[in-house]
């Protein structure tokens, strides 16, 4: 009895241990499945019964209805224009945020230069106001240089803050002093520098801040819905509004291909995640530290 | 800096240039502007603003309705803080132990991080559907006549829930990556001292975790107070009524549907204030970290 009964509650602690994360799984999973699941019915079921437990036969029609049908709920914008729109900002965002900080980073990491430190606190201050606080005059700001409804007005105010010029400046300092002073006596110049070693050699941490950057980018909701007015520059997460207004609205029975449309909105950045959560746990547990 | 920088003096200047820019466009001149703009009183015309001094402030200290939703935010954050902290707290510790699986559960319970938050209000709007949604027929089996957009508690219980399943990924990633940083020796030397497992967390596990908990303390009160704008946003399906709200939302709310740009810049700058106290906590804490390992 003294033998087997260790063995026995370490087994039903490995039960009640897989029951939780089973059960932590399902609360996780079960709302954007059940949605999906949702999608593949006509309007007239959903409105009448709420949310759908099984596959109906309209999934195929309502995902080509929310992709390529225009007025279904935004008049003149349809579901693929929507999505160039998300990955233009996702992408656009990642990209200008990581070259521009990489640039800043090398600058403030590898140069002697006398007002370095000042640059660097004046980056680094960005870090302590999120743009939901600066939001007004930021506005204001945007609408006087004339940049509402352009990709310029969109996805430059979001790259002004630090987040990822202290991330390069962090990985920067980590690098070996000796691969530069290598790389001087070898008669290389600091672009030849930065372009051939040091870039190659931030690979890794280039792909992790891409993923978050591109989420973070994709995602955004109060800025796009400020600075696009126009129907033409919507996101799709910045189309979510119509979405919400035409679902609790019952003069426009659009569900299946609301809900079709919110899945589209969540499928980009939620398959990145998944399949290069590596990069992405990396680059979120050390970056945000 | 590098002991073995480069001297050149145009190219970081070009470097940072870029930088500096944005952030001086995007960054100092409208936070100044929101500075400037607080103490004066925009004419609701637009033809001109008057010095007002701190009247700006003092208005949203007397005004009722600001108390009450400042109110409603700490609330609210932390609601949001304790429950996603702790629910994330505990899949981690879970999924920190089991040996077969432990990816598939990372994944399956990590990946709501990449959903935007008024596409999670969105999922809200259908749990909480008024005639359907699973989780108001729900709440209406134990009597709780729930209303969603209608009644301001069913609408602020919807709120927190959408907002805590959304920040579980966040937490249950920093927590795990937490519990395996900490070393084998230590786990098993803790093995041979404490039999019971509950022992063993609250006396070893907890205490080794609290700098990750701290920092992640500051995380979700920021999320809390900012992040959380969209599902507010859904949720109330763009009728404010007498909705709970954050105060992030006043601001949207008052600038740019209100047209009280003054008040609107008051609040912008509170919130300034309250953030900057944040960090300035969250650095100390990081000092102390630095210090402990």
């Amino acid at each position: 009895m003294t033998q087997t009964s260790p063995r026995r509650r370490i087994r039903w602690s490995t039960v009640s241990d897989h029951t939780i994360l089973t059960l932590g799984a399902i609360l996780m999973m079960a709302p954007p499945l059940l949605a999906f699941i949702s999608a593949s019915h006509d309007a007239v079921t959903i409105h009448r019964e709420g949310i759908q437990l099984g596959f109906g036969d309209q999934l195929g029609t309502n995902f080509r209805k929310a992709m390529f049908e225009k007025g279904g709920f935004t008049q003149t914008v349809d579901g693929t224009l929507m999505l160039i729109n998300s990955l233009i900002l996702g992408i656009g965002f990642a990209v200008g945020k990581i070259i521009i900080s990489m640039m800043a980073a090398y600058a403030i990491v590898y140069f002697r230069l006398r007002f370095a430190t000042l640059a660097f606190w004046m980056i680094f201050t960005t870090l302590l106001l999120p743009l939901e606080v600066r939001i007004l005059p930021s506005y204001e700001a945007i609408q006087r240089l004339g940049l509402t409804n352009t990709y310029t007005g969109l996805i430059v105010p979001l790259i002004a803050s630090a987040t990822g010029t202290f991330f390069f400046r962090q990985f920067f300092m980590s690098v070996p002093e000796e691969l530069a002073e290598a790389a001087r006596i070898d008669g290389a110049g600091p672009v030849k520098f930065f372009i051939d070693i040091l870039v190659p050699l931030s690979r890794t941490m280039i792909a992790a801040i891409f993923i978050i950057m591109f989420v973070f980018g994709w995602n955004q909701y109060l800025w796009p819905t400020l600075i696009t007015t126009d129907e033409s520059f919507f996101t799709l997460v910045r189309g979510i509004k119509q979405i919400v207004l035409s679902y609790t609205d019952a003069q426009i029975p659009e569900h299946g291909q609301a809900l079709a449309l919110a899945i589209i909105a969540m499928l980009p950045p939620v398959l990145i995640v998944v399949f290069f959560q590596n990069w992405f746990v990396k680059g979120l547990t050390e970056s945000d530290k | 800096m590098k002991r073995a920088g480069f001297t050149t003096v145009w190219l970081p200047v070009a470097l940072l240039l870029p930088q500096l820019m944005i952030i001086a466009i995007f960054f100092y001149w409208p936070a100044g502007w929101a500075l400037q703009s607080s103490f004066y009183l925009q004419d609701p015309f637009g033809f001109g603003s008057t010095f007002v001094g701190v009247d700006n402030y003092t208005d949203l200290t007397n005004n009722g309705e600001y108390m009450r939703i400042a109110w409603f935010t700490v609330v609210y954050s932390a609601l949001v803080t304790f429950f996603s902290l702790s629910i994330a707290l505990l899949l981690a510790v879970k999924a920190d132990n089991v040996i077969r699986g432990a990816k598939s559960y990372r994944t399956l319970l990590m990946w709501v991080y990449a959903i935007a938050p008024p596409v999670a209000g969105f999922l809200g709007i259908l749990f909480f559907d008024q005639r359907n949604g699973p989780l108001t027929v729900f709440f209406q089996t134990f009597g709780w006549d729930f209303k969603l957009g209608v009644n301001y508690n069913s609408t602020a219980t919807a709120m927190v829930m959408v907002a805590v399943w959304k920040q579980i990924p966040v937490n249950f990633i920093f927590f795990l990556s937490g519990l395996q940083s900490i070393p084998r020796a230590v786990r098993e030397a803790a093995m041979i001292d404490n039999r019971s497992a509950t022992g063993r967390f609250w006396q070893v596990t907890f205490p080794l975790l609290a700098p990750t908990a701290f920092f992640l303390l500051i995380i979700n009160i920021t999320y809390a107070l900012f992040d959380t704008f969209g599902i507010i946003d859904a949720l109330m399906k763009g009728e404010p009524g007498n909705n709970p709200m954050t105060l992030v939302y006043k601001v949207y709310l008052d600038g740019f549907r209100g047209n009280d740009l003054g008040g609107s810049s008051a609040q912008s700058v509170i919130l300034m204030v309250l953030v900057l106290l944040l960090t300035v906590f969250q650095f100390r804490l990081i000092e102390r970290r630095i210090h402990y390992t």
